[in-house]
């Protein structure tokens, strides 16, 4: 039993059924403090569908969430949740400023109006992810990468403790991507929670600190060093791997780990993800 | 000619011009909420599912006062909705299925209802056909009273819900993780369009109420680029199409109201269509003409320039002729760019042969290193590091620093342009 304050997220066997055709199955989750944590796994591995059923945006047949401790419907301020760009009509008669503003939404209940406040942290936002000037851009008129950095400021503009984001890397460009992933280490400098959901292995190494290797389940959780071997892979993607070689220059253990390879995190500080159990290896 | 209508002296075509003014904004403002929920078709769902409604509440009620009908189709319309609800909920069927499903079955039902009461002793006086295609010309004074406070109603509800309806609108899953009753408002929103159908039942009808939910919306997305000014202005363009409309209805004896107030939407939409600044095809038309032109002249420029640059000599005069046989430039396109070229001094001579001027030399430079600076960029994208160039209105923009990799590219290749702007175009070089 840790010490450490109550986790930032907590999720206890969760399942999600799309029809009767379970996506995910029995995930069982803590996530630490201040890092900046990967989620990955193959097409149709249920990624985003954890996000999502995380935030109680689709049904969960079973299945418990809790940030800070506390469910998520009451302390939904501290979370800050940045959707797959293609989720809106970017056609929306509206300005990059204002979309920011919705990040303010949270704070301000029913009724009432964005104020000067919201105004100034939605312009701060936007500078933090270098889009101040375009502001005042309609949205359509903005590139994919600069509406990726718009959904990014929105999420700033939530100032919250831990950040969902789905696929933020997805279709932008490469300048783009360095400024997203410049934020992303400022947000953990700063002490909070990014969650990420994300599929290019080739960056996993260099972008987090901490994996979630998700395909219905959780095949395994922890530290990036650790977690990020080519047998978790291979696990976790079945044959449809094709390569492992961005795992050559891997400094950690490369070769098939013990099966046991996921206790000795008990040491750690780290409260540590649980396998679903009951699971078995296919 | 008769004029004296004009001023709505006579108390029934003030009524009607009320009536038809209120069904314009409250079907303007919540059309404008559904056309961006990409829900258009759903006001046609539920004006016609209001059907089964009005004549329940007729043969319930055997009366043919405006309460008990309006009552019977705003209930009907929210068991539209509700039904409609249901199965995209509980089975596979899209959503514009199940429109279509709704729509129908509700809309069979109601005619099949008519015919009852229209055989019934009495029943063909009910005047209740009046709903299928409107008629506005039966509206009194406290039909519009009804018809003032559910306007009223409807637009302080979204004045007051402003921002959670457009989150509704733009990014419905954004605001369910805030904890925005988005379900709700969903349903608040439907429970209003039918409400603003019952408005314009009267005067409009079930058939072709769903032209003023969508029409003046569709017109005011023409005009703006903020929400705020849309909802505004598609309910002015639908109070709007009610004036003209009731107008219209007035130049002669029996023309139907209803259809007309359409017909003026649909007018309005038609203007809005060719002359809205930004999206109107004829703005587009001439923002398409004039960045054709400006190409045009950029490679006829840059042709010269190249040419004079083979021949080793930036004074080297060319025919359009040439400039078609060597560049592919057809004549027909090149006369008009070089008649331009010369009012801008950055060509002279004529038919018999154009050169660069001192400014041509220059601008002509500047194109040609621009287009080869790019060239070698696509040659060498992979090894830039894959940047993405943004290319902001005027052709591709580069990192300053990596301008000064590409110059070395452009040295490497032998692609600088030879001819320097300071040449002299007396001697070439």
């Amino acid at each position: 039993m840790t010490t450490v304050a109550l986790p930032p997220v907590s999720i206890r066997d969760l399942t999600v059924a799309y029809e009767r055709k379970p996506v995910l199955h029995g995930v069982n989750l803590t996530l630490p403090e201040g890092r900046l944590i990967g989620v990955i796994g193959p097409n149709g591995a249920g990624k985003s569908t954890m996000l999502k059923a995380a935030l109680g945006l689709i049904p969960a047949v079973s299945g418990e969430v809790q940030v800070y401790g506390q469910p998520y419907r009451k302390v939904r301020r501290e979370v800050g949740y940045v959707p797959q760009r293609s989720s809106v009509d970017w056609d929306f008669p509206t300005d990059a400023l204002d979309v920011v503003l919705m990040g303010r939404y949270g704070h301000l209940g029913l009724f009432r109006r964005p104020g000067s406040r919201d105004r100034e942290l939605a312009l701060h936002a936007l500078s933090q992810v270098g889009m101040a000037d375009y502001a005042h851009r309609q949205i359509s008129q903005l590139s994919g990468g600069q509406q990726q950095r718009v959904f990014l400021a929105r999420a700033l503009a939530q100032d919250a403790r831990v950040y969902f984001m789905d696929e933020p890397f997805a279709g932008v460009d490469a300048a783009t991507e360095r400024a997203i992933i410049t934020l992303l280490n400022e947000l953990k400098a700063r002490g909070k929670t990014v969650v990420v959901v994300h599929h290019d292995l080739q960056t996993v190494r260099e972008y987090f600190d901490w994996l979630v290797l998700l395909n219905m389940r959780v095949l395994s959780a922890g530290p990036t060093e650790r977690v990020f071997t080519a047998e978790n892979l291979s696990k976790t993607y079945g044959g449809r791997l094709g390569t492992l070689s961005f795992l050559a220059d891997a400094p950690g253990p490369i070769a098939p780990a013990p099966a046991s390879a996921a206790t000795p995190a008990a040491a750690s500080a780290v409260p540590r993800a649980g396998v679903a159990g009951g699971v078995g290896g296919d | 000619m008769d004029l004296s209508w004009l001023s709505l002296a006579d108390a029934n075509t003030r009524w009607v011009m009320t009536g038809s003014v209120l069904l314009g904004v409250a079907a303007g403002v919540l059309g404008a909420f559904a056309l961006l929920r990409r829900r258009s078709l759903m006001g046609d769902t539920l004006a016609h599912a209001a059907l089964p409604g009005i004549a329940i509440a007729f043969l319930v009620t055997g009366s043919k006062s405006i309460g008990p009908m309006l009552i019977g189709a705003a209930v009907a319309g929210v068991l539209g909705t509700l039904t409609l609800s249901m199965i995209t909920r509980y089975s596979k069927i899209k959503e514009d299925t199940a429109m279509a499903i709704v729509l129908t079955v509700y809309f069979g039902v109601g005619i099949m209802l008519l015919n009852i009461i229209q055989r019934m002793p009495g029943g063909n006086q009910s005047g209740l056909d009046k709903f299928l295609f409107g008629q506005a010309a039966s509206l009194v004074g406290s039909d519009v009273q009804v018809m003032v406070v559910i306007a009223a109603i409807l637009c302080l509800t979204v004045l007051l819900l402003f921002k959670e309806f457009k989150l509704l609108a733009f990014d419905q899953g954004f605001g369910s993780m805030l904890g925005v009753p988005v379900g709700w408002l969903d349903h608040l929103l439907n429970l209003m369009i039918v409400l603003a159908i019952v408005i314009g039942l009267e005067s409009v009808g079930v058939v072709l109420m769903a032209a003023m939910l969508i029409t003046p919306a569709i017109s005011a997305r023409y005009w703006t680029d903020r929400l705020s000014a849309m909802v505004l202005l598609s309910g002015l363009f639908g109070a709007l199409s009610g004036v003209l409309g009731t107008l219209a209805s007035q130049l002669g004896p029996r023309m139907p109201t209803g259809p007309l107030i359409v017909l003026a939407a649909t007018g309005l939409f038609l203007v809005s269509l060719l002359l809205a600044p930004r999206r109107g095809l004829l703005s587009r038309l001439v923002r398409f003409a004039t960045t054709r032109r400006r190409l045009i002249r950029e490679r006829t420029l840059r042709a010269i320039y190249e040419l004079a640059e083979e021949a080793g000599e930036a004074s080297a005069a060319f025919t359009s002729a040439e400039l078609e046989r060597r560049r592919g430039i057809p004549v027909r396109v090149a006369e008009p760019a070089l008649a331009a070229l010369r009012r801008e001094e950055r060509v002279e001579g004529g038919p018999g042969g154009w050169r660069l001027t001192v400014g041509g030399l220059r601008e002509g430079h500047r194109l040609v290193r621009e287009e080869r600076l790019f060239e070698v960029f696509l040659m060498h994208e992979a090894e830039l590091g894959g940047h993405m160039v943004d290319r902001d209105g005027r052709g591709p923009v580069f990192p300053p620093d990596m301008v000064a990799e590409l110059e070395v590219l452009l040295r490497l290749h032998e692609l600088e342009p030879r001819l320097q702007p300071g040449t002299s175009l007396e001697g070439g070089l």
